[in-house]
């Protein structure tokens, strides 16, 4: 089998820091090759690089026999190269055509446009309305109308960046079938992710990357999870552990909690309910979108709540702003690092004090402590492990997993009795990850009530007690992790969201 | 090709090096304008910059003036530079400089002609709470109706401006003025006159309360909590609201202290200098302090030596106009772009240029 893409020695070094070290592989028509890898191990440039974003230092590309240099992602789309990124770029007030026609070249008549949209959906299993409004649309449906925005294109290859962390896994499931059966009409698919039991079941071939380094490939549906996991880490990982299972009374109580959301393609909160008691870790999973941030908020303090919906020990907190609710120990640690955790401008001692103020004594009669908010920064950095120059530096000079462990290691600190975290190791890579996760299991461990919120299934399967899934900013009810399958926790978040597999004819 | 790299941090030297490095580009520019106008630039630049300190002839009247035009200009730049850092736009200073003038002329002119200790200080109060509760009006509409309160802020000059006009030609017109416009003038009550406080320094209460407040400013910054408030609300509201900050009070604080400090300018001023409430009372000074809140770079200590700056500008600029004949639009041109340059090269402060092409990372 000839190849259709070939990469030979691609580098790529920015400022400090080598992203692509002579990196080679190929792909051949047709085949579904997976990019395996973890964050910051130079998956992202090197398809950059194929997609035309990045120019690379060194190295050659070949597509079907020859020589391809994109210089811009229009000419990579000319060449039979389309993308689908991790992060949409749809405009939610506009319908799905109107969306599909902004990222043509030539768009044709809105009617004619729609014709084909509903023609290529109805052939890939990929039911789509074209007139309806993206606002409106699930996750799955978003990353529906970016597939068929590059499938308008009739690709030959057909790069997807972390496609699944939107989807619950019946979507998942439909969505491989179309991706399969794109591969048997011989579009080749470079699949990029580190969900390892999806490759395995996906790809017909894998190329490792660790630190930029092509470091091993493999036919993944030969290799276990943990050998894979292995080969992309470089070292065996040891899962967080925890003893016993034992929990006190009930701390924290939200009975019936609906807010309506302020933004208006939020998610409102509808009817939520729930209890955690002491040294219980509740997780949260759902797809991004179905009111995470919402119950982040009320939980925090930034939304206040009608009265009577949250309680702690039996005591209204539902009005309660995030520093009254700080001093009575409920944190929480929001999902957006910059710009909502933490001030991005500001050093690593005012991000400190930003929500140590109250409860680590750091002001006195209005005047802040600045000695004690360094010496607060330097704790937390030095116990969480955060790799910066020091605390003067400003948060987003940080790498996303160090501000991470800093925010994280932040509120763990300062001895929450609650404690909300959205999105805990989001982007972080996985030693960092490990240790989250067991700081957030130790904290339990020592009597807190802990509710992880986040859209990575194994991370909750992994550290929670019990498991509810957020849906269209409904909580499903609580049911123990232990023994839930996978099947039954796609159900809880929403199974495939009334999308269904069209009837394929042909 | 030229492109844009965003550092990391802030650069700390460019922070310092902008003002000066668009200060230079304001004398190139400025020297331009002045040579297409037909006059000699180097003369021009000396006239406006150096005469008024150093010049036999002119520097013992001039001198005195820089403290007369800097005061209000850093007392009205201090109180807006607060709701800048937080992201809140107070835009008419003008307007309540010119409130608190006239609330404070008038509680002087009530107690005309008595002699009382209390009467100036019962004036600075009642300047201050002019100012104060003219922007309370922005503040009030913007935190119950969303408005935009730099819109609302700077309409409201125009109506302070006609207030002052009706001031000077009905209720506090000189009784005893032969029916010219203008209230009596202060300078000749002494209980309501903010007088010089050493002979030929300039410096009168308005100077005084502008350094207290670019001291309190400075502290408030840098070590009390609700200055570290400020700060966070305008780096990123979010974070400010998760850290508990109430924007609602933010808001208030803001707008009610730039206004109270711009109503205090207004009340020393028609005290002191000006003397009496009249017609074309204000001078500007509430507009020119955004350019000295800004060329200070919303730092207290910044802000006096930008102040300074401007109030050189305006009295080289007199001289200027006295002198070469310069027409005074060219010299509000002139100052005008000094804060142009100013915001031009604040780039650099974030960003650093680079040579070559353009690459996403």
């Amino acid at each position: 089998m000839t190849s259709l893409l070939t990469l030979e020695g691609l580098t790529k070094a920015y400022p400090g820091v080598v992203a692509n070290d002579d990196v080679s592989f190929e792909i051949a028509p047709g085949e579904v090759h997976a990019l395996l890898g973890e964050n910051g191990a130079g998956k992202s440039t090197l398809v950059k690089m194929i997609y035309g974003l990045v120019k690379p230092d060194k190295g050659k590309m070949t597509l079907n026999g020859a020589v391809f240099e994109p210089a811009e992602p229009r000419a990579a789309r000319a060449a039979g190269v389309a993308m689908v990124f991790q992060h949409f770029s749809l405009f939610d007030a506009l319908s799905v055509a109107e969306n599909i026609a902004l990222g043509m070249e030539n768009p044709p008549k809105m009617g004619d446009l729609a014709a084909r949209i509903r023609e290529v959906s109805e052939t890939y299993g990929l039911p789509l309305d074209p007139d309806k409004v993206v606002g409106d649309l699930s996750a799955g449906e978003r990353q529906r109308v970016e597939i068929i925005r590059c499938l308008l294109q009739d690709p030959r290859l057909l790069i997807m960046d972390e496609p699944t962390s939107v989807l619950t896994p019946q979507e998942v499931e439909i969505l491989f079938k179309t991706l399969r059966q794109l591969s048997a009409e011989g579009t080749a698919i470079l699949y990029i992710s580190h969900k390892l039991e999806e490759i395995r079941s996906l790809c017909d071939g894998a190329t490792v990357l660790r630190l930029g380094k092509v470091v091993g490939r493999c036919n993944p549906r030969e290799k276990s999870a943990s050998e894979l996991a292995e080969m992309m880490v470089g070292s065996a990982l040891t899962p967080p552990s925890r003893a016993s299972t034992d929990f006190g009374e009930v701390v924290l109580e939200v009975s019936n909690l609906s807010i309506p959301s302020p933004n208006p393609f939020g998610t409102s909160l509808k009817d939520v309910s729930l209890t955690l008691r002491a040294g219980e870790i509740l997780g949260i999973g759902g797809v991004a979108g179905n009111g995470q941030d919402e119950l982040l908020a009320a939980l925090s303090g930034e939304a206040l709540a009608p009265r009577g919906a949250v309680t702690l020990h039996g005591n209204d907190i539902s009005q309660m702003g995030p520093t009254p609710r700080r001093h009575i120990a409920v944190l929480a640690a929001p999902e957006e690092r910059l710009g909502h955790a933490a001030a991005p401008d500001m050093s690593l001692i005012e991000n400190a004090f930003l929500t140590g103020a109250d409860r680590e004594d750091l002001h006195k009669n209005g005047f802040v402590k600045w000695p004690a908010a360094r010496a607060f920064a330097e704790k937390i950095i030095e116990g969480f492990d955060v790799r910066t120059p020091g605390p003067h530096n400003a948060a987003r000079s940080l790498s996303g997993g160090n501000l991470q462990k800093f925010v994280i290691g932040r509120e763990v600190l300062q001895r929450p009795e609650v404690l909300v975290v959205n999105q805990p190791t989001w982007g972080v890579d996985a030693s960092a990850a490990a240790a989250i996760r067991q700081s957030i299991i130790d904290l339990a461990q020592n009597g807190t009530a802990v509710i992880v919120i986040s859209q990575d299934l194994d991370e909750l399967m992994e550290i929670s007690d019990n498991f509810a899934a957020l849906n269209e900013g409904r909580l499903s009810r609580p049911r123990p992790a232990q023994g839930l399958s996978i099947e039954e926790i796609g159900l809880m978040m929403g199974g495939a969201h009334d999308m269904e597999v069209a009837h394929v004819e042909a | 090709m030229l492109r844009l790299e965003k550092r990391p941090t802030p650069s700390k030297t460019w922070s310092y090096a902008t003002p000066v490095l668009a200060v230079v580009l304001t004398m190139i520019a400025g020297g331009i304008l002045f040579a297409m106008l037909g006059k000699d630039p180097f003369l021009a630049i000396k006239t406006i910059f150096w005469d008024p300190l150093f010049n036999e002839q002119f520097a013992s009247y001039s001198r005195p003036q820089l403290l007369v035009k800097s005061g209000p200009l850093i007392l009205i730049a201090i109180g807006l530079s607060l709701g800048f850092r937080a992201g809140i736009w107070n835009i008419g200073a003008e307007g309540q400089y010119i409130i608190g003038a006239i609330c404070g002329a008038a509680v002087g002119l009530a107690f005309y002609p008595m002699d009382a200790w209390f009467i100036f200080p019962l004036m600075v109060i009642a300047g201050a709470l002019g100012g104060l509760l003219w922007a309370m009006i922005p503040a009030l509409l913007k935190t119950h109706f969303r408005t935009n309160e730099i819109l609302v802020s700077l309409l409201l000059v125009y109506v302070a401006e006609q207030l002052l006009a009706s001031m000077a030609l009905g209720a506090l017109r000189n009784p005893e003025g032969g029916g010219f416009p203008g209230s009596r003038n202060l300078k000749q009550y002494e209980a309501a006159s903010n007088p010089e406080l050493i002979a030929n320094s300039g410096m009168h209460w308005g100077i005084v309360a502008a350094f207290i407040a670019v001291i309190a400013t400075y502290i408030l910054l840098n070590r009390h909590i609700l200055g570290f408030q400020i700060r966070l609300t305008g780096e990123s509201p979010r974070a400010a609201r998760f850290a508990g900050v109430n924007p609602t009070a933010l808001i208030l604080i803001c707008m009610g202290t730039s206004g109270a400090l711009a109503g205090l300018a207004g009340l020393f001023e028609v005290s002191g200098p000006a003397g009496q409430i009249s017609i074309d009372f204000n001078q500007g000074y509430g507009f020119t302090a955004i350019i000295v809140a800004f060329l200070g770079r919303l730092n207290p200590i910044g802000i006096l030596l930008a102040g300074l700056l401007m109030g050189l500008t305006y009295i080289g600029g007199d001289l200027a106009q006295f002198m070469l004949g310069l027409p005074a639009s060219a010299i509000q041109a002139f100052q005008g772009m000094l804060l142009f340059f100013l915001l031009g090269v604040d780039v650099l402060t974030n960003f650093r240029i680079r040579f070559g092409k353009v690459e996403a990372a």
